[in-house]
């Protein structure tokens, strides 16, 4: 299998605080990674190792086949860095902004607007793309910022949190954006807060917590883990409770009580059918309330590491 | 196939942040009122407002004459804020992480902020001469005193602009990076560009007499009247070549050190 990102045993700490604590990690070329992490795990570092920006304190770091410590301007050449806060720049158009990153990318002046155009076509931005930047929308600046990484066709692209901020809407658009990316070939590694958009997005997911590698998977792979969909049944109190476990167990549902409260989950497809189902098994129980429940990147947190994602040490 | 520039890279590359700077500077409002119409105000001001009780001492010369190099480096000192909030705003807020992650030189953004700064000032100092001919100003300096005065302020210019850069680069924030203008708005007032030195207390005119401002102020005054300019001229080029000079290294290791390269 060829990598297009191989890290080992990479170590980074400011000062006495160890961020990075011994990474691992492997995107094969043309795939789209996803590294999965609470803020204050380590993520942004690790984006910005592997962008040159900063230097490893230990460990091998290859990006594009060059080692990111001996070789940067190599791999500045191969890469694409989108990072965090839309670094678009406010002042100019789309345009302006797509032809000045091209004419950094050292493309001639003719060759700059015409690749300006068609990004501006790919990405949907042709009506604004005269307007300053600062009337657009969240998600335009956005796409606008992704556009601007491909303006000279990079073997590999890094989005630090490219939906972070973004209200629904815009982080739909931004997902087919980096869908398409992803079709296109280019090889794709981004890091998110959350499961839902690793799951949409990304071949395979990497959990980084406490500066390691918790977990890493198929989204599939990582849901598994923390058991997949369920549906939680609160009852009225513990004689209900023992009958709503009962009955499950007999129909074979993997049910499971949560601790020192007074529902159960149960797995469920997530279907109306399987719901509808579950529930006329349940006619004889006094159910008070359902909630169909689905994992989270706080469940994932609490499963791997036994902690909740805003308290994991960074 | 997508066509290459090929021109040397690190020139392109400051010709394409001084296109920004210089886009940023025409589109602001703030850029333009601090380059265009504080210079007008700052002249009007000085000349008519301040100048009617204002003695030039034993030399004779009209207040306008005497003023006008005083107002256009304290027009340069007034558009520093500006190099210095730009600069801080590019490091703060993750542009300079982008240039860096491409392989283009990551000071030439600095240089397109400084080359941006000496532009505006050029612009502030045409305004300003422009505006003191109509009022009645007739320097009687020759072409070749014309080039000399127009280098000195040139040199003038990139050192406070190197300066300003290297404090946006030192300060947390683009508020802060604002206030930098102080110091350097302080030094043309207490130097020989509104009043002659002979005329404050002892110990201001020994700063006065001392200061960076004051020689430059001096050698364009005495060009431009085509009167004998002695020294100041060298004592100019000395002072700003080196605080110029100083402006660059600091820019430089403070570059290295925030950007964390």
């Amino acid at each position: 299998m060829a990598y297009t990102v191989e890290v080992e045993g990479l170590r980074k700490s400011f000062g006495t605080k160890s961020v990075l604590d011994g990474i691992d990690l492997h995107v094969a070329r043309g795939s789209v990674a996803a590294l999965l992490g609470p803020n204050g795990a380590g993520k942004t570092t690790t984006v910005k190792i592997l962008s040159t920006l900063l230097r490893p304190d230990a460990g091998r770091v290859r990006v594009a086949g060059r080692d990111v410590r001996t070789d940067p301007v190599a791999v500045r050449r191969a890469i694409s860095l989108t990072g965090q806060h839309a670094t678009v720049d406010e002042v100019l158009t789309g345009r302006e902004n797509l032809v000045m990153m091209g004419r950094l990318r050292h493309l001639t002046k003719a060759a700059a607007r015409e690749r300006a155009t068609a990004l501006l076509e790919r990405f949907d931005l042709v009506e604004a793309a005269d307007r300053r930047v600062s009337n657009y929308s969240g998600g335009m600046a956005r796409r606008l910022d992704i556009a601007l990484g491909l303006v000279d066709e990079p073997e590999v692209l890094f989005l630090d949190e490219p939906t972070t901020g973004l209200d629904p809407r815009s982080r739909r658009d931004v997902w087919d954006s980096v869908a398409e990316l992803a079709a296109s070939g280019v090889t794709v590694l981004l890091t998110t807060q959350y499961l839902e958009e690793a799951d949409r997005l990304a071949d395979r997911v990497a959990v980084l917590a406490g500066g390691r590698i918790a977990a890493e998977g198929t989204a599939d792979e990582l849901k598994s883990l923390v058991g997949g969909e369920t549906v939680q049944l609160v009852l009225p109190d513990a004689a209900a409770l023992d009958s709503a476990m009962t009955v499950a167990d007999l129909r074979g549902y993997a049910v499971r009580a949560d601790a020192g409260a007074l529902s159960v989950h149960v797995p469920t497809d997530g279907t109306a059918a399987g719901v509808r189902e579950l529930l006329e098994t349940m006619a004889g129980v006094p159910v008070v309330r359902v909630a169909v429940h689905r994992p989270t990147l706080d469940d994932v947190f609490l499963t791997l590491t036994g902690t909740n994602p805003g308290t994991v040490p960074a | 196939m997508t066509a290459y520039s090929a021109a040397p890279g690190p020139l392109l590359d400051v010709g394409t942040f001084l296109g920004r700077s210089l886009r940023h500077s025409v589109r602001s409002i703030d850029a333009m009122i601090v380059a265009v119409v504080l210079p007008v105000l700052i002249l009007l001001v000085f000349v008519y407002v301040f100048g009617g009780a204002m003695s030039t001492g034993a030399s004779g010369t009209d207040y306008l004459t005497f003023v006008v190099p005083g107002v256009i480096v304290l027009c340069a000192a007034h558009g520093s804020a500006q190099t210095a909030v730009g600069v801080n705003q590019d490091m703060t807020t993750g542009v300079v992480d982008r240039v860096r992650s491409l392989p283009v030189l990551g000071s030439a953004v600095l240089v397109g902020h400084v080359l941006a700064s000496v532009a505006r000032n050029l612009v502030s100092t045409a305004v300003v001469v422009g505006v003191a001919l109509l009022l009645g100003f007739r320097p009687a300096a020759s072409p070749l005193d014309w080039l000399v005065v127009a280098g000195l302020l040139a040199l003038l210019m990139a050192g406070v602009s190197a300066l300003s850069a290297a404090f946006g680069l030192l300060v947390a924030s683009p508020e802060a990076a604002g206030a930098s203008s102080f110091v350097l708005l302080f030094l043309p007032y207490v130097s020989s560009g509104f009043v002659p030195p002979e005329t404050m207390p002892a110990v201001l005119r020994g700063f006065a007499e001392h200061q960076p401002v004051t020689p430059l102020i001096d050698a364009v005054r005495g060009l431009l009247l085509d009167a004998p300019v002695g020294t100041s001229p060298l004592l100019a080029v000395a002072w700003w070549g080196g605080l110029g000079l100083l402006g660059v290294l600091a820019c430089g290791a403070l570059f290295r050190r925030r950007a964390g390269a």
